[in-house]
């Protein structure tokens, strides 16, 4: 164990439910605590989450194509229920259509993410960055 | 031979039970202003007077006298440790007065202090989680000029510094949410019985009549809850309404999952039997919210005041007024304690989400308590408790039973040692209306 808390789950009306279990897995395997929120997760339930098991980082998974409009607004939210700052990741397909991943991701970084991942990366990619970034 | 007490806040009832079925009741107003063991003896005469002398092989109690147990519970946030911490002061037969989240503020202490409790849940973060906000509260609780127990139930991480905080009136027991989610309410449930057992009854002037009785004296919401845990094994999932002077407690018996499609299940876990205590409605004390509702009963109300311990004479228009009270009390209490449905727009289609429990299949609602067992139209008043299972899960399609002869509490206590005899007789003693 590593003593860092992620709290994730996929958000909105996602109900892909596969690759959260294997992503929880993958960061347990890789020593954080892991509090896995499942699908159809709400803004305001990861904040909850976040807030009671003082958690580290907010990851956030969505792969049916509505990323955006369910994440606009999760930092403002974040910041007025007093997590102000802490990391949030997002990953999956976030967008319907063939957008330049470049864009979407400076889209998501404007929302306040800390990085944002397109379809096809591994575990290894975000334990690595996510280990960096909260320093273990 | 088993006799049952119950010191309930205006009246101490006693029932006398049998190997058969009960044999005798009585009752005589509580008299614990002096010592309480007057009102006892009263009642017991009484009790003597209709069934000849008996000889008891054991002698229960239960008490709300004094207030009953007079709890806050406090936790982290509204919908989760909060929320588990009252869950888990109900379960203990508690009323529960007010529930905080977050930090405490000043005012907030200032309300405690007000409210004036016996007994208050400090929750707050999961094990390892939050820290910070259970120690504010901590030093809060702490700095409130008042003789109350807390019981620490939060991050284990941080209990024992919030119990040196406190200082002499704390005890540590289990998180009442261990992880994100995962309700364990029963440590909690545990140590608020201990604590009413140990210290609380003595507080009350209850010590020297608890050395009567063979078993310690428990919460009467406590003892119903039992009774109504009891019944349901034979009937099936129920809901069980008591409306009382000052609050209106709502027992359910079923596990509450959604019944109709296209439906989710959010939030805490529901516990199958499950209790909730409104201290709004009530119909002496805490009338304002059955007044909003029923405007032209104001000055019915302001009479009520002068004189709580008023008991309208049967058919007069007072007691068409009470009966309107009570059925608000009832449409109120169990709309809160329902769950309820939340629709949400996916690329998919509607969905819903459902918080809190479906009652909607619910076949039995038994009625308890002198306002709707009284009223003579403990129907009409239970009726109030259906809703059309659209959006608020209230019961749709029940029968309505009544505790006639107020014994809930009585064979709750005695399931403790006759489980058997005890189904028996409540099975016989609810009447349908």
């Amino acid at each position: 164990m590593n003593g860092k808390t992620l709290v994730m789950g996929v958000i909105g009306a996602d109900v892909h439910a596969v690759g959260i279990k294997i992503l929880s897995h993958a960061f347990e395997e890789a020593g954080f605590n892991v509090v896995n929120l499942g699908v159809m997760v709400s803004q305001e339930e990861f904040i909850e989450a976040a807030i009671e098991t003082a958690a580290d980082a907010i990851v956030v998974s969505s792969l049916y194509g509505h990323g955006e409009m369910d994440c606009r607004g999760l930092r403002e939210k974040c910041d007025e229920a007093g997590l102000v700052g802490i990391p949030m990741y997002v990953g999956g397909n976030l967008v319907v259509g063939k957008r330049n991943f470049a864009e979407v991701e400076q889209t998501f970084l404007e929302m306040g993410f800390t990085r944002a991942y397109p379809p096809g990366t591994t575990p290894e990619k975000g334990i690595e960055d996510i280990s960096k970034d909260l320093g273990v | 031979m088993t006799l049952a007490v119950d010191f309930g806040s205006t009246f101490t009832k006693v029932t006398a039970i049998s190997d058969t079925g009960i044999i005798g009741t009585a009752k005589a107003f509580t008299t614990i202003e002096t010592d309480i063991r007057e009102g006892l003896h009263t009642a017991l005469t009484e009790l003597n007077r209709q069934t000849g002398a008996l000889d008891y092989t054991h002698r229960l109690a239960a008490s709300s006298a004094g207030g009953g147990l007079k709890m806050v519970a406090v936790g982290l946030v509204p919908a989760l440790t909060a929320k588990a911490a009252s869950m888990a002061a109900c379960s203990a037969g508690a009323k529960v007065v007010k529930t905080y989240s977050y930090e405490l503020s000043d005012d907030e202490a200032g309300e405690i202090y007000d409210i004036n409790p016996d007994l208050i849940l400090l929750s707050g973060g999961t094990d390892g989680g939050n820290k910070d906000v259970i120690l504010h509260n901590a030093r809060v609780l702490g700095s409130i000029d008042r003789d109350f127990f807390v019981i620490i139930a939060g991050n284990k991480s941080a209990a024992s510094e919030a119990a040196k905080i406190i200082g002499g009136n704390a005890v540590i027991c289990k998180n009442v949410m261990p992880e994100f989610n995962t309700l364990d309410i029963m440590p909690a449930k545990d140590a608020i019985r201990a604590l009413f057992m140990e210290k609380i009854i003595e507080a009350k002037g209850l010590g020297e009549a608890a050395k009567i009785f063979s078993t310690p004296i428990i919460p009467t919401p406590l003892a119903v809850f039992e009774g109504a845990q009891l019944l349901a094994e034979s009937l099936g999932p129920l809901l069980a309404v008591d409306v009382g002077g000052a609050t209106t407690d709502v027992y359910s018996m079923c596990t509450g999952m959604p019944t109709l499609p296209n439906v989710t299940q959010k939030g805490l876990p529901e516990p199958f039997a499950k209790r909730t205590v409104e201290g709004d409605l009530g119909m002496r004390y805490s009338m304002d919210a059955l007044v909003d509702v029923a405007p032209e009963l104001q000055a019915y109300q302001g009479n009520c005041i002068a004189d709580p311990s008023f008991v309208p004479a049967p058919g007069s228009l007072e007691s068409e007024y009470d009966a309107k009270l009570c059925g608000i009390a009832v449409d109120i209490a169990v709309e809160r304690h329902s769950g309820h449905l939340e629709r949400v727009f996916t690329p998919f289609g509607e969905t819903y989400y459902q918080l809190g429990k479906d009652l909607s299949p619910i076949k039995y609602i038994i009625g308890i308590g002198g306002p709707i067992v009284y009223s003579g139209n403990p129907h009409g008043i239970l009726e109030n408790a259906i809703g059309d299972g659209q959006e608020i899960l209230k019961p749709k399609n029940p029968k309505f039973l009544i505790d006639k002869k107020y014994i809930f509490g009585a064979m709750g206590l005695l399931s403790r040692i006759n489980r058997e005899l005890a189904l028996r007789i409540i099975e016989n003693e609810c009447m349908e209306v």
